[in-house]
């Protein structure tokens, strides 16, 4: 089946084109707005008579000599969340969830990146702070962050996912929303030099294989990856979407790893060392390492792999019948996605969903489908493929060749939504 | 370390992101930047950076810095310090869960993960616990402390014998149980198909 991509700026007959979207509908989106029995009774309910609205008749408010723009105070309940299905006796070592049925576009703006971390959120001065390279190097090289900002830099969107993203939800419906389901998942622009620019600065030792990155925080969080990878793609980041890092992401500089789990982009980064084996930390041993058959661990599983969810609607909503646009994100940490199918009848038949452009390697990429619901219960539900040709698969599929059992990563299993005959959307994973 | 052929190892280090990633569209990082002359590290010594240096390659224990703790040393540690959150014999407390027992487990439909069932390599729980623990003024053990504490925990977990003592011949010596219960990454292991009609 060929990609569907529609531009990023769509007109409604763009909309109406996919193969989700005919004439048909186009033409019937009047007839629905006003849902059920109502419409099909008595028609269209009219609008009520308009008054000049208050704001139309003062003063706004005045523009501040220096200001920080901050959200309206009607957007009061879009806010990170954290768990509240597995809850921490503390909350040093936790996370925080985006909450991505309030998203739109591919960005997610900065007071709304997920969150975890494993003592808590530093506080550091740029002035004081210090990078240092060393290990298998040429020269060990120490950096301050006014150094760092005379490199030449790249900004790069791409998406960043916690491998422990739905871990609370494999073989039970857990979780109510989509913020707890999916919420470990951002995406941004992110801004910094080349890991291998300053790698190469140092001068790698032949023999190198692996890099462990290490941060200024108080667990003094690391991870080894391999140097091929560090050198291939990975950016020591400075800022994220136009300004500088938060300090929950990591300011005044962090690591960023394209496409892998976000446990490996270190925060708050101090030291990078180069070596020629893996250093096996806890983190990559103990925590980060998926249960297999027959009691085995997979360990260095760093990939993202495929997945896509639909955010509208989705857990915790109420719909009426009629014409709804399904709305999701869908992502690969291997690539690019070039297909996503949705199904609206508990995975009967499937139909490819109109993918929104810019289409960008290892980003969310937004989908949607237009769908008119009869009415009658029912489970919705997405399935991305990437440029791999890689398809997401479903749990049962995932269970078959690995063990789910306690706190297991890397579920990018697909994610159904029911839909019951008063409207109620909810976590149907089991 | 010093190398006399640098440029080799570059090249190489390169050579590796290409054999890993097969992605013909890899950004270019190292070309976007060729032209820049900016080359702003500040050499510093072994010496000077010594504080930071702290990380353990755990299979063998390189890294591991001189001192030594017995197993009574570490009791005593660790009812003075993670007792308050680890509980009695660090069987569990009011912020973490219990760090004893679990061999055997994983076979079952309950792992019990800690660092006896868990752990490769013994060095982790010195890697992990001078860096991070406690948890409210991580770093400010000595070598000695940490040392005797990691005993105490391989000691409860009947992986070293009361008597003990660690240091840096004789922690990476400790038999992890799990020392073979890991195997690399081998996804994709799901083959899922793009049914569109007639699917259940």
């Amino acid at each position: 089946m060929s990609r569907i991509v529609a531009p990023s700026d769509t007109s409604p007959a763009a909309n109406s084109a996919g193969p989700f979207g005919d004439r048909r509908n186009f033409l019937r989106k009047g007839m629905a707005i006003a849902g059920g029995a109502a419409a099909a009774g008595a028609g269209l309910a009219h609008a009520a008579p308009l008054a000049i609205p208050d704001s139309n008749k003062a003063f706004g408010k005045p523009i501040a000599e220096t200001d920080y723009g901050m959200p309206s105070k009607y957007e009061a309940d879009v806010k990170r969340r954290r768990t509240d299905v597995f809850k921490n006796r503390q909350n040093y070592s936790d996370w925080s969830f985006t909450p991505l049925a309030d998203q739109h576009g591919t960005v997610t703006p900065n007071g709304l990146i997920y969150e975890r971390h494993h003592n808590g959120t530093p506080d550091i001065d740029p002035a004081t702070h210090r990078l240092v390279i060393h290990g298998m190097v040429r020269q060990p090289l120490e950096f301050s962050m006014d150094d760092l900002m005379r490199y030449p830099s790249v900004s790069r969107f791409h998406f960043m996912e916690c491998s422990g993203n739905g871990l609370t939800d494999w073989l039970k419906a857990a979780s109510k929303t989509v913020q707890q389901t999916h919420g470990l998942l951002s995406g941004g622009q992110w801004t910094g030099i080349p890991v291998s620019r300053l790698l190469d600065e140092a001068g790698v030792a032949p023999g190198a294989k692996w890099v462990i990155f290490e941060g200024a925080d108080g667990s003094a969080h690391l991870r080894s990856i391999p140097i091929a990878k560090a050198m291939d793609d990975c950016l020591l980041v400075y800022a994220l979407n136009g300004e500088k890092l938060r300090a929950e992401n990591g300011y005044p500089l962090r690591l960023f790893v394209p496409g892998w789990e976000g446990n490996v982009s270190v925060k708050w980064l101090r030291r990078i060392k180069v070596g020629d084996e893996p250093w096996y930390v806890r983190g990559e041993t103990a925590r980060y390492t998926d249960p297999m058959p027959d009691g085995k661990w997979r360990i260095f599983s760093f990939d993202m792999e495929c997945k896509s969810v639909i955010t509208r609607p989705s857990g915790g909503m109420n719909i009426q019948a009629g014409n709804h646009e399904i709305q999701g994100f869908a992502w690969s940490g291997k690539g690019s996605i070039t297909a996503v199918d949705v199904t609206t009848d508990g995975g009967k038949t499937w139909k490819e969903a109109v993918l929104e452009g810019p289409v960008m390697n290892k980003s969310l990429t937004r989908f949607r489908a237009p769908w008119n619901w009869d009415g009658r219960p029912t489970t919705i539900a997405s399935r991305a493929v990437d440029s791999t040709g890689y398809v997401q698969p479903t749990v049962a599929e995932i269970a078959k060749v690995r063990a789910i059992v306690g706190f297991v990563q890397h579920h990018n299993g697909v994610f159904p939504w029911s839909v019951s005959a008063a409207g109620e959307v909810k976590n149907a994973i089991a | 370390m010093r190398s006399p052929s640098v440029l080799a190892g570059a090249a190489l280090a390169a050579g590796f992101a290409l054999a890993l990633t097969g992605c013909a569209t890899a950004p270019s990082a190292t070309s976007a930047s060729a032209k820049s002359d900016v080359r702003l590290g500040k050499p510093i010594s072994a010496a000077d950076l010594a504080a930071w240096d702290i990380d353990i390659r755990t299979s063998d224990g390189r890294g591991l810095p001189p001192g030594r703790g017995t197993v009574a040393e570490g009791k005593a540690v660790y009812e003075a310090q993670c007792i308050a959150c680890h509980g009695a014999d660090a069987k569990g407390g009011p912020v973490y869960g219990a760090m004893v027992g679990g061999v055997g487990s994983f076979k079952t439909g309950t792992r019990v993960v800690t660092p006896g069932s868990m752990y490769p390599y013994a060095p982790i729980l010195f890697d992990y616990i001078r860096r991070a623990m406690p948890m409210d003024r991580p770093q400010s053990m000595s070598a000695n402390e940490v040392y005797a504490v990691s005993g105490y925990i391989l000691n409860l977990n009947g992986l070293v014998p009361a008597d003990a003592v660690m240091d840096a011949s004789s922690l990476p010596k400790v038999m992890m149980p799990n020392r073979d219960g890991f195997i690399v990454d081998d996804r994709p292991d799901t083959q899922a198909k793009r049914c569109m009609q007639n699917c259940l």
